[in-house]
């Protein structure tokens, strides 16, 4: 099937550190690819490119093979196709729950507020934050912030969806909730990229795992061949750190 | 003692109608000129707020930096300098011009200089509201305007909040300055009634006390108002907060 992004030779550095070297990456309709990773090795950065958070130096992005980093492309189009996941959930402090899943709709989608409405309301629904419809954001718990921002991020119809550390943030006994929200988008089969320090979640959800290291892909494959037989040394290395009994 | 409290009462007796006349025009000035300061400074500051990206082109970036040293020059300006100073500058420099009266200059005055530090507090609103909101406005697609005033200028108007109605305060009392220009404002009036009776200092115990009144109650409205803002619209019980497992 054509790839809906396919990255090429993609350069980033702040300063003097070269954060992403020469990078080759493509994805897939409904692939749910997990980037693992040290900190630092550059998986966030590549997520933030890949939504043009981060400009790139050098390299293409192709977004159904046309090159979204050249010419007078529509950048607010582009990204209200891929949606994003925050670790710090960033759910619009001004707004209740809502209205956070409904003023994209309304004035980036320009859809008519009764349609937003009633997407808005499937959506938290489905992540199970019906019932807090008029909630500040600052009432929300850690978990229920992340479940809006996932329902906030679907209402715009997303072709992929890209979530950086969604569950680094919250305290242990929430993550299991974040968590089976995603597992069950994986099922619907949503097309996500998803940076990640929980390894069981790569393991059992994705179906490619990209191990990234100082700035370089330095190894992916499927969730067997990364967990069970990495062939790349730091791959191993860094996996033993995770590993349990 | 009891001979001052006397004078000072038969002064309010006497001369109470100019006291509220010139109450009327230093509430007047200071409001509008408030208000009217508070639209510049939202204009200006979030002009200002605009950054230099590198994906902009030069012509962007030349019109972005012209905007930035003009509207800098206005704020160091205004600042700088003292509105009594300000007020005689401009007032006569402009009067061939508009022809106006000394009340409508003060509003002018009053709102240009109010406006310059309004920028400045709306700038600083606008940067303390956090970087993740404008990343999250942006990976929805909204434009760098829709950015600023739906998401991030309702947020740095709130954190500003008691900075603005600071303002206002001031205002209330530097507008007695524009006396220069002899705007009839209290300060004004009771200059007036002072010289013809020769009681300064009784005169202006009555002045000071209508001025303490203004703003001690302006204090505490402005307080209420901040905080009904602090408080979300709806109220959940804690143990709703706690998560609860999703509904698929």
């Amino acid at each position: 099937m054509e790839n809906i992004i396919e990255i090429r030779g993609l350069k980033k550095h702040f300063d003097k550190l070269e954060v992403l070297n020469d990078i080759q990456f493509s994805v897939a309709p409904g692939e749910v690819i997990c980037l693992i990773g040290a900190s630092g090795s550059g998986k966030s950065t590549l997520l933030r490119c890949v939504n043009l958070l981060e400009t790139p130096d050098a390299g293409e992005i192709l977004v159904h093979g046309q090159n979204i980093l050249r010419g007078r492309m529509d950048v607010n189009q582009y990204r209200a196709k891929v949606g994003m996941v925050f670790q710090s959930f960033n759910l619009f402090a001004n707004m209740d729950v809502l209205k956070n899943c409904m003023v994209g709709q309304t004035h980036v989608l320009r859809r008519g507020k009764e349609e937003a409405r009633e997407k808005a309301l499937y959506f938290l629904r489905k992540v199970g934050m019906g019932d807090f419809l008029s909630a500040s954001p600052s009432q929300l718990s850690g978990g229920q912030k992340q479940r809006v921002a996932i329902a906030r991020a679907l209402c715009m119809d997303p072709e992929v969806l890209l979530f950086d550390e969604p569950t680094s943030a919250l305290d242990p006994e929430m993550v299991g909730g974040v968590l089976e929200v995603m597992k069950d988008l994986a099922k619907d089969g949503l097309t996500m990229i998803i940076v990640t320090h929980e390894m069981g979640f790569a393991r059992d959800v994705s179906t490619r795992v990209v191990f990234m290291d100082k700035g370089v892909i330095a190894e992916e494959g499927t969730p067997e061949e990364i967990f069970q037989n990495p062939k790349n040394p730091r791959t191993r290395e860094f996996l033993s750190r995770y590993i349990q009994s | 003692m009891a001979a001052f409290i006397q004078k000072v009462l038969e002064i309010v007796q006497r001369y109470w109608p100019l006291f509220w006349a010139g109450t009327k025009v230093t509430l007047l000035i200071s409001l509008t000129g408030t208000v009217i300061g508070l639209a510049i400074g939202l204009l200006v500051g979030s002009v200002r707020a605009v950054k230099v990206e590198p994906r902009d082109g030069l012509g962007a970036r030349v019109v972005k930096r012209l905007v930035h040293a003009l509207t800098s020059i206005y704020i160091e300006v205004f600042r700088g300098t003292p509105m009594i100073v300000q007020s005689v500058f401009l007032y006569y420099l402009l009067k061939p011009v508009f022809n106006w009266k000394p009340t409508v200059a003060g509003i002018f005055i009053v709102s240009v200089n109010t406006g310059a530090y309004m920028a400045e507090i709306i700038r600083a609103g606008i940067q303390s509201v956090d970087q993740g909101q404008t990343e999250a406005a942006r990976s929805i697609g909204m434009t760098p305007m829709q950015t600023m005033f739906l998401v991030v200028l309702p947020q740095a108007i709130k954190n500003s909040f008691p900075a603005i109605g600071n303002e206002f305060v001031v205002n209330i009392k530097d507008s007695s300055v524009l006396s220069a220009i002899s705007v009839t404002d209290l300060y004004f009036q009771s200059i007036g009634v002072a010289g013809s009776i020769f009681l300064f200092t009784q005169t202006m115990t009555v002045t000071a006390s209508v001025y303490l009144v203004l703003t001690f109650t302006t204090t505490r409205i402005l307080g209420l108002i901040e905080k009904r803002m602090g408080r979300p619209r709806s109220s959940f019980p804690a143990s709703q907060t706690v998560p609860g497992n999703p509904t698929f």
